[in-house]
């Protein structure tokens, strides 16, 4: 397998405490990695370290055999680490499509662009359209984004990342918080996330992880606990019995 | 030399004094009161009126500036200021520049525009000898009140139910409100405190920092590096930064005066560029 | 999955309808422009407008479309004027658009250093910067007497006519049609800059600087290059004043200019542009009145109106423009077609 995505003794540590814990991540290409664990184990801290939100205490993070703990978000976005928030991060103010416009200009390196008006190259607006017809956003296309229904919002913030043209994307419980009747239009987009994409996939609900996961990490109090296919994951008895046996026995 | 680090320390203190009150409600309340300065003024003039019209006696004059300032800060905090917490910076620093901007006025029509002095007591005028360094009077007493005052406001702090449900609030006020504390009622009352040593410093600055109505413009920009250098997470933080900048610009007006009044600023954009969140903030960030 | 060509064609429209002129906008300037030959006795207090319009415009790009609080924006604005009056002064740049062009840069310059300042910490910090550099800034030009004429202003400087033909009078005729041309040219530049992609990109590190850098904005890099053009605006701002009074004083850098500039953004509206120049006209008739009324405490009036707008709400404030800006949109016959077309469109697919 190659190595797309590598944490090397990747360690946080606030005031006291422990977030990251010499984690040694290796994520392979066009894998679907799921990272699960219970709360407070420190997963989003672990997003926060990958995409450069937050710096480690120390260790290294490789993109491609390369290294990037020290570069700015932004700049890893543009590397192709493309990550979606837990709790909606959207412009509120914007639409869709001047979301999506703005993300495709900022990929395309026409973010600077000053003395074009936007909305003068169609084959930006092609593109900005396609993704929003593929994650079914042509009816709120031209909606501010603060009055559109959870379910469309989560939609628009995967959307957003696949307009970045990620190849790794990291989805940060994509459908945390979206009521039962509209939930499965996510896991439909997840699933059809095109297969060159990585995806590392943080989630708590083990139906999720267990039907989309071909690989599956297990981090408890910062630290890597145990990694394995899905079959080993379940029948891991020390997994269990961080769980208390809560839905993996079923799994 | 130790003169000038004496003065430095007492006009330091002075400052602490005057912006203590800012530090806390900015670190309770999230709450951006450029118009503290304007309580400082009120307490100054009080003293003035009291003293050189009334013929009240300078040290009586000193707790009576508090209490009305105090009571002025309740009743602006009640009727005015409680309307703006939940609004956003801009319109925090757009209201509470209204308020310096119409004190500056009014003050400016009933006392006129000239710079006012206060009657010292006799005591108090001079200076002496103590192991070679010249130690004024009024500035001796300057250091011993806020002293006092410091001492005092570190002990409500740390062992006090009214200092440790301040302390819940400063830290994160919806828990605070989650564990039962009234927010609203320990801010209105951190607000009276905070605006009564505010007029207390205005009171005793009105010697050594003179008095206009233009007090509380002249000095927002000290307010203002005493709480972002100092930091609003404890007391400590704005004190050293009050001694920091007291002693920083009387040196720096006493040693290089062609270029002393940029000490201050100098000060403050070393800090910025070395901490950028204050020399006494948590390390910890959230 | 193909895309049909009718969903791109709307999805055009929609994105460059904050761009399009509305009828309103051709009406304002028609107005501005038809002043010069209306009122000519009222050119002076037009001119001042113009340029605290400008000066409002700029403190517009970083507050409305950036969101960085200002309690200093006098610095940029002292630094155009004086640059503008000691280029004059010392016959270095004779011709005074070009002296114009100068004193914008030499403000771009400061702006520039500033905004690395600016970009550190929270809004406190931000408050503290910018009324640091403002006073600092104030400092020095005291200071160096010698150069600036101290306390007692740069006096004795001598403006050259426009292009070497067209000489300033001391009615403002060639100020306000000088004035009004740069204010309508670099409203024209700012108004393309706010509908570019780099404009949508400012509203959204605003909105949300986190993600704005999760979809790859480099959200400081975008806030230094506003923060630069709009001290480029305020400098040149202040070259206009220093330019049409021929003077320069300490009181350019003031705080209470710094303070009645976001008093005249407010009133108007911050975050479309003309927030500014609507504001520029009300608060200089407002002034013109109420300075005659009690000329000493003018302050108190400026407090007054500050203290009832943030308590009857901006916003609040603001509706008044909205019925205007609806009625722009509904006079606007051509982009209503549209959107009904459009609209029934998609309730067809």
């Amino acid at each position: 397998m190659t190595v797309v995505l590598e944490t090397i003794d990747l360690t946080k540590r606030f005031a006291g405490i422990v977030a990251a814990n010499n984690i040694a991540l290796r994520i392979a290409r066009g894998a679907r990695h799921a990272l699960i664990g219970p709360n407070g184990a420190g997963k989003t801290t672990l997003i926060n370290l990958l995409t450069g939100v937050q710096r480690p205490t120390s260790g290294r993070i490789l993109l491609d055999g390369e290294d990037i703990s020290g570069l700015p978000t932004h700049e890893r976005v543009g590397r192709g680490i493309v990550r979606t928030f837990q709790i909606n991060q959207l412009f509120g103010d914007l639409t869709p499509l001047e979301t999506l416009g703005l993300a495709v200009s900022e990929r395309r390196g026409q973010g600077l662009d000053w003395w074009r008006i936007v909305g003068t190259r169609p084959d930006l607006i092609t593109e900005a359209v396609e993704i929003l017809e593929r994650f079914r956003l042509t009816d709120v296309i031209n909606e501010r984004t603060a009055v559109l229904p959870y379910g469309k919002q989560r939609l628009l913030e995967i959307a957003v990342a696949i307009a970045c043209r990620p190849r790794v994307l990291l989805l940060d419980e994509p459908a945390a918080g979206v009521p039962e009747d509209e939930r499965h239009e996510i896991l439909r987009a997840v699933a059809a996330l095109p297969a060159d994409v990585t995806v590392l996939l943080i989630e708590h609900d083990m139906d999720i992880v267990f039907s989309f996961a071909d690989r599956i990490s297990v981090l408890v109090s910062g630290a890597l606990f145990a990694e394995g296919t899905p079959e080993e994951i379940a029948r891991d008895p020390r997994v269990k019995a961080v769980y208390l046996g809560e839905e993996i026995v079923d799994a | 030399m130790l003169t000038i680090l004496f003065d430095g320390i007492a006009y330091g203190m002075l400052l602490f004094v005057l912006a203590s009150g800012l530090a806390v409600t900015l670190g309770l309340m999230n709450f951006v009161n450029l118009a503290h300065g304007a309580f400082a003024m009120a307490g100054g003039y009080i003293t003035v009126v009291l003293v050189n019209h009334l013929g009240v006696p300078f040290f009586a004059s000193l707790p009576i500036a508090f209490v009305a300032t105090a009571a002025i800060g309740v009743l602006f905090e009640r009727t005015l200021y409680v309307h703006v917490y939940r609004k956003s910076h801009l319109d925090q620093v757009l209201f509470t520049i209204g308020l310096v901007f119409m004190a500056v006025a009014a003050l400016d029509y009933v006392m006129g525009s000239s710079q006012v002095f206060v009657q010292v007591p006799s005591v108090l005028q001079g200076q002496f000898d103590l192991f070679g360094i010249g130690i004024g009077r009024y500035r001796l007493l300057i250091i011993v009140i806020c002293g006092l005052l410091t001492a005092a406001l570190q002990f409500i702090l740390s062992n006090t139910r009214f200092g440790s449900r301040l302390r819940a609030a400063v830290d994160d006020s919806r828990v605070a409100r989650g564990l039962g504390i009234n927010v609203n009622r320990v801010f209105a009352l951190t607000f009276a405190f905070g605006s009564g040593l505010a007029g207390l410093g205005g009171a005793l600055g009105v010697e050594i920092l003179g008095l206009d109505p233009t007090f509380p413009l002249k000095f927002m920009i000290y307010f203002l590096i005493v709480v972002t250098v100092g930091g609003t997470s404890s007391i400590t933080g704005p004190f050293v930064a009050s001694l920091l900048l007291g002693i920083g610009d009387v040196a720096g007006k006493y040693y290089l005066p062609s270029i002393g009044a940029f000490v201050i600023y100098t000060i403050m954009i070393v800090v910025l560029i070395w901490r950028p969140q204050g020399l006494f903030t948590r390390a910890a960030s959230r | 999955m193909t895309t049909p060509p009718s969903a791109v064609r709307s999805a055009t429209e929609w994105l460059s309808a904050r761009a399009r002129w509305q009828p309103l906008e051709g009406l304002f300037w028609f107005s501005a422009f038809a002043a010069v030959f209306l009122f000519p006795e009222r050119h002076l207090i037009l001119t001042e407008i113009a340029w605290l319009g400008l000066f409002a415009l700029s403190l517009d790009l970083i507050l409305g479309y950036a969101g960085i609080i200002s309690l200093g924006h006098a610095a940029f604005f002292g630094v155009g004027a004086y640059t503008a009056a000691l280029l004059a002064k010392h016959e270095i740049i004779n011709e005074p658009v070009l002296a114009l062009l100068a004193s914008g840069l030499v403000a771009m310059a400061l702006g520039f250093v500033t905004s690395f300042l600016v970009l550190r910490g929270s809004d406190l910090t931000r408050l503290m910067v910018t009324l640091g550099v403002a006073l600092l800034l104030r400092e020095l030009a005291n200071s160096f007497g010698w150069l600036t004429g101290g306390a007692d202003g740069l006096q004795g400087v001598t403006i050259k006519p426009v292009f070497g033909i067209f000489r300033f009078d001391m009615f403002g005729h060639t100020g306000y049609v000088y004035s009004l041309s740069v204010l309508f040219i670099l409203f024209l530049i700012a108004r393309r800059l706010v509908n570019s992609p780099f404009g949508l990109s400012l509203l959204a590190v605003k909105g949300n600087p986190l993600r704005a850098s999760a979809i790859g904005v480099s959200v400081d890099a975008r806030m230094v290059a506003i923060y630069t053009v709009a001290a480029g605006y305020a400098g040149i701002a202040g070259a206009l004043l220093a330019q049409t009074t021929a003077f320069a004083s300490l009181e350019v850098f003031s705080f209470d200019r710094s303070a009645d500039l976001l008093l005249v953004l407010i009133i108007g509206g911050a975050g479309y542009l003309y927030g500014g120049l609507i504001g520029a006209i009300i608060f200089k008739f407002m002034q013109d009145y109420l300075s005659v009324l009690t000329p000493q405490y003018w302050p108190f009036w400026i407090g007054l109106v500050l203290v009832v707008i943030v308590l009857v709400g901006r916003d609040r404030i603001t509706t008044w423009t909205a019925p205007i800006r609806l009625f722009a949109a509904r006079l606007d016959w051509r982009t209503f077609a549209r959107r009904e077309a459009a609209a029934s469109k998609d309730q067809c697919q």
